[in-house]
């Protein structure tokens, strides 16, 4: 593949672009908007929650009869919100920025390649992704409103929902091709179009997360591509595949022919949603790696220990999805076998964890304000891995299943966990995206406020859960249980309208910081690893000469050499 | 193309018409096996010992995995396994609730 | 500036093989995943109905004469697109264009006689919707029959389109990189190959069985 980049119209050049670079800054952008769209939408359920049945203020006059009455949320509206929320930021937010953004981005450059391996197939994936979105979105003009039935859409509740439910079923069509279109791309790129001296030891951690990432990706999307297909018949086409015989919805007789299973639709939704919440995290926890590495100014502790983890860890990914489904009365035999995996899946994270950990022992800490957000991610990561072990387990999830400990558990994974992630990820690599640095202080006021806010919204919900309360309500305080434990709901809903005005000093930093801060130098953090070798930013074709590698990806501090990095393309440390 | 080239060439056409008259005659015999009304239980798992053969006859030489690369022997190999695991662990929960048929 | 990537017509020196051809193994990795998924599915809502409610493909009135004729239609075209891709091998293009033309009529003949079977179908008011037997404790039998062939039908439909284009644009590429071509025709083999192979499987699930 050679074109001609440098005199191409804007269109070809910003719009229709097959230089990843460029891609990976479209799926990034795109993603932040959609992740801040997400958030808003709950932003709105919070009020519902906190101050049940009172008008929304300001947004609530705004919004039509059919969603609000006399600016009170109605609960109709609510489910779109609660449905749209999780799909948005799972699909259209963490995941194009977690893969799209920082894997088109970053991966080639860190295996000094010129590109990716299929550029327009790239771009293909991108445009597929907008499309999703845009169908995705669209749905909320819908009479009825978005799906409205969980972002998991169990059947048959979302077989006899209102038309939102297709455009979501399309609109997931589209998301998953996307993915499957860059997994494809990401892997032949990496077997392939790594730089001369690039053995797979030789890797940045960051690649290797993401090359497991896009095996998830490819392997698991598919059946549920097959399930959303499945459900799009039972919608449009009136077949039954998720409605059983006889089923009675509100008092009324289903007009179908029935003889299918709703549990189908669960095993084939959690075959790929539960090595998902690893696609979410493994990208998150590669960006800590490099973050660790360079501002602990060592090599990382036990880098092949963490990579074989990965290994393990995306492999067993494929044999825990039925702990979602302890509820669903599966017999004990298997429900065992289930949470035997699941117990020994946890291994693999807490080694990772564990390594990054060892890996600030006895280090002079550089504390930039990536190196906040990796620091903030260890223990807060480390709540939510650990928290998720009553759920694996049967006994305390008939407990626990869907209550507000759930939510508060997964959010800790991938909000501070993998959001947390990709600020570090922003901090660390902007300034070789634009050549300027992030303004610090703007940097540190948004860590510092983002981190109490993201434990004031999520920590509450762990109480209410082990207190009862149904993730599900629309109204939690109809129950004494939810009623006992309110003064809880309305911390975390002003901790999270507190923690989106906590993201105004990163909007301000992020535009400001573009044309105003000085121009950072090439190698703004003395990195060893091979996107620090480009121009500041990269040209279309990334490298000026060929890069070779000399040695591994993490050789700081060693004894001997004049300086305390050792690039992995710089030949000998005079 | 080199002369020795072609040569090869010539000779994989005599092994694609082989399976191509190996993959007809099976399809009659599969269609032909369904006429004898076997058991259900032991009528399927001929069936899909044929179709099997014959998957495995177009896989290993119209698509020459059979001379393919271990890259590509490998991600097949990953990729069924994990077909496996989709068609095992589904079924597996059935058991608690119900006999399994046609076992 | 031009930016060449490597591998595109070279295998690569360590996996021996080129960026397209592990990039479509890839994808149909994905493929068999799809499909495994909906063989899953069948599997599992057919343990879960009653036996005597599950017909086999005679009693549900599907023709197995013609599915036989559609098999070996199917079949027919896997060999010519392989000695379209041999012939290229053998720098006879004219022979190409018979073998890949032909690849191409035979996809067209299969999707026609899905459609008559369809229509036949649908003649007899029979629909993705209806249930088998239609009373009592029905199975999902023509619902399953319908969704897999029909997107089985998508994936013959995109293969031709693919070998159209190839056939009337892409054989350009024989003047200026004949390798390359050989390349292209080898991948959209393979993954009419897989098509087929899919069929392999789908003939005895829903006709015989």
């Amino acid at each position: 593949m050679s074109d001609e980049h440098s005199d191409l119209g804007f269109l070809r050049k910003y719009v229709f672009s097959t230089d990843h670079k460029t891609i990976g800054i479209q799926y990034g952008i795109t993603a932040l908007v959609f992740l801040f769209f997400g958030f808003s939408l709950m932003m709105m359920m919070r009020w519902q929650l906190a101050y049940p049945g009172s008008a929304i203020p300001i947004i609530g006059g705004l919004l039509p009869d059919t969603l609000v009455d006399r600016g009170a949320m109605l609960p109709d509206f609510y489910n779109q919100l609660g449905a749209m929320h999780g799909t948005i930021m799972v699909f259209m937010g963490i995941v194009p920025l977690a893969v799209g953004a920082f894997g088109n981005y970053v991966v080639p450059l860190q295996i000094g390649a010129p590109d990716m391996a299929f550029p327009r197939l790239n771009m293909m994936s991108y445009q597929a992704f907008v499309i999703g979105g845009i169908v995705m979105l669209a749905s909320f003009f819908l009479p009825g409103g978005a799906a409205s039935s969980g972002w998991t859409s169990y059947a048959p509740l979302a077989v006899t929902a209102t038309t939102g439910q297709t455009f979501w079923l399309i609109g997931m069509i589209f998301l998953i091709a996307s993915s499957l279109l860059g997994a494809l791309n990401f892997i032949v790129t990496i077997l392939h179009i790594r730089a001369e001296g690039l053995t797979f030891f030789r890797l940045p951690f960051f690649v290797w997360s993401q090359l497991v990432t896009a095996f998830l990706l490819l392997l698991a999307f598919p059946p549920l591509q097959a399930a959303a297909i499945f459900q799009l018949m039972d919608r449009l086409a009136g077949t039954s595949f998720f409605l059983p015989s006889g089923l009675v919805v509100g008092g009324e007789q289903i007009v179908a022919a029935g003889g299918g299973s709703p549990l189908l639709w669960q095993h084939l939704f959690w075959f790929l949603a539960h090595p998902e919440v690893y696609v979410l995290i493994l990208p998150g926890m590669g960006i800590i790696a490099e973050v660790i590495a360079n501002n602990t100014r060592k090599p990382l502790w036990g880098y092949r220990p963490m990579v074989y983890s990965l290994l393990v860890l995306g492999f067993l990914s494929f044999g825990v999805w039925a702990h979602h489904m302890y509820m669903t009365g599966m017999g004990t035999t298997m429900s065992t076998f289930f949470q035997i995996t699941t117990m020994i899946i946890s291994i693999p994270s807490v080694i990772i964890l564990t390594c990054l950990v060892i890996s600030l022992w006895g280090a002079s800490i550089r504390f930039s304000v990536a190196m906040l957000f990796a620091l903030a991610f260890l223990p807060m990561f480390g709540i939510g891995g650990l928290t998720g072990l009553p759920l694996g387990l049967a006994a305390p999830d008939a407990h626990l299943h869907d209550t507000y400990y759930v939510i508060g558990h997964f959010h800790y994974v991938v909000a501070p966990g993998t959001i947390f992630a990709m600020f570090a990820g922003i901090y660390y690599w902007y300034p070789k995206a634009t050549g300027r640095t992030l303004n610090v202080t703007l940097g540190k006021v948004h860590f510092w406020l983002s981190f109490i806010f993201m434990n004031g919204v999520f920590m509450p919900m762990m109480f209410e859960g082990m207190a009862g309360v149904s993730r599900r309500l629309f109204d939690p305080t109809i129950y004494d249980h939810g009623a006992a434990v309110h003064g809880l709901t309305v911390m975390t809903s002003w901790s999270a309208w507190c923690l989106a005005a906590a993201q105004i000093p990163f909007i301000i930093n992020f535009f400001w910081s573009m044309r105003k801060t000085e121009r950072a130098e090439e190698n703004p953090w003395q990195a060893t690893t091979l996107e620090w070798a480009t121009p500041t930013p990269p040209p279309h074709g990334n490298f000026t000469e060929t890069p070779v590698v000399y040695r591994g990806p993490y050789e700081y501090s060693v004894p001997g050499a004049d300086r305390d990095f050792s690039p992995q393309y710089v030949k000998q440390e005079a | 193309m080199s002369e020795s080239d072609v040569e090869h060439v010539r000779q994989h056409i005599k092994v694609y018409v082989t399976v191509f008259v190996a993959l007809a005659v099976l399809t009659v015999v599969t269609v032909g096996i369904s006429y004898l009304h076997l058991p259900t239980g032991f009528a399927i798992t001929l069936a899909m010992v044929v179709a099997t053969v014959k998957a495995g006859l177009v896989a290993g030489y119209f698509m020459h995995l059979i001379s393919e690369e271990k890259v590509i022997l490998w991600v097949l190999l990953l990729c069924a396994a994990f077909l496996f695991v989709l068609f095992i662990l589904p079924l597996g929960t059935q058991i608690g609730n119900g006999p399994l048929w046609p076992l | 500036m031009s930016v060449v990537i490597p591998y595109q017509v070279e295998p690569h020196p360590v996996t021996g093989v080129t960026s397209g051809k592990l990039g479509i193994w890839l994808f149909l990795a994905s493929e068999v995943m799809l499909f495994g998924a909906l063989f899953s599915s069948y599997v599992l809502l057919r343990v879960g109905a009653a036996v005597e409610n599950w017909p086999t493909g005679v009693e549900a009135g599907l023709n197995v004469p013609i599915g036989t004729a559609n098999t070996l239609v199917l079949i027919t075209s896997s060999i010519t697109m392989v000695m379209a891709w041999a012939s290229l091998k053998m720098d006879n293009l004219a022979a190409f264009r018979r073998y890949f033309g032909t690849t191409i009529a035979l996809g067209l003949v299969f999707l026609v006689v899905k459609a008559f079977e369809y229509s036949d179908k649908f003649g007899h008011h029979i629909f993705p919707a209806t249930g088998w037997p239609e009373a009592g404790d029905p199975s999902v039998f023509y619902g399953l029959y319908f969704t897999l062939t029909g997107l089985h039908a998508l994936h013959v439909i995109l293969g031709i389109l693919v070998n159209l284009w190839l056939l009337f644009f892409g054989v350009a590429l024989w003047k200026t990189d004949k390798e390359r071509l050989t390349g292209r025709i080898e991948i959209a083999g393979l993954y009419w190959h897989f098509v087929d192979l899919v069929w392999i499987f789908l003939f005895p699930t829903l006709y015989l069985l």
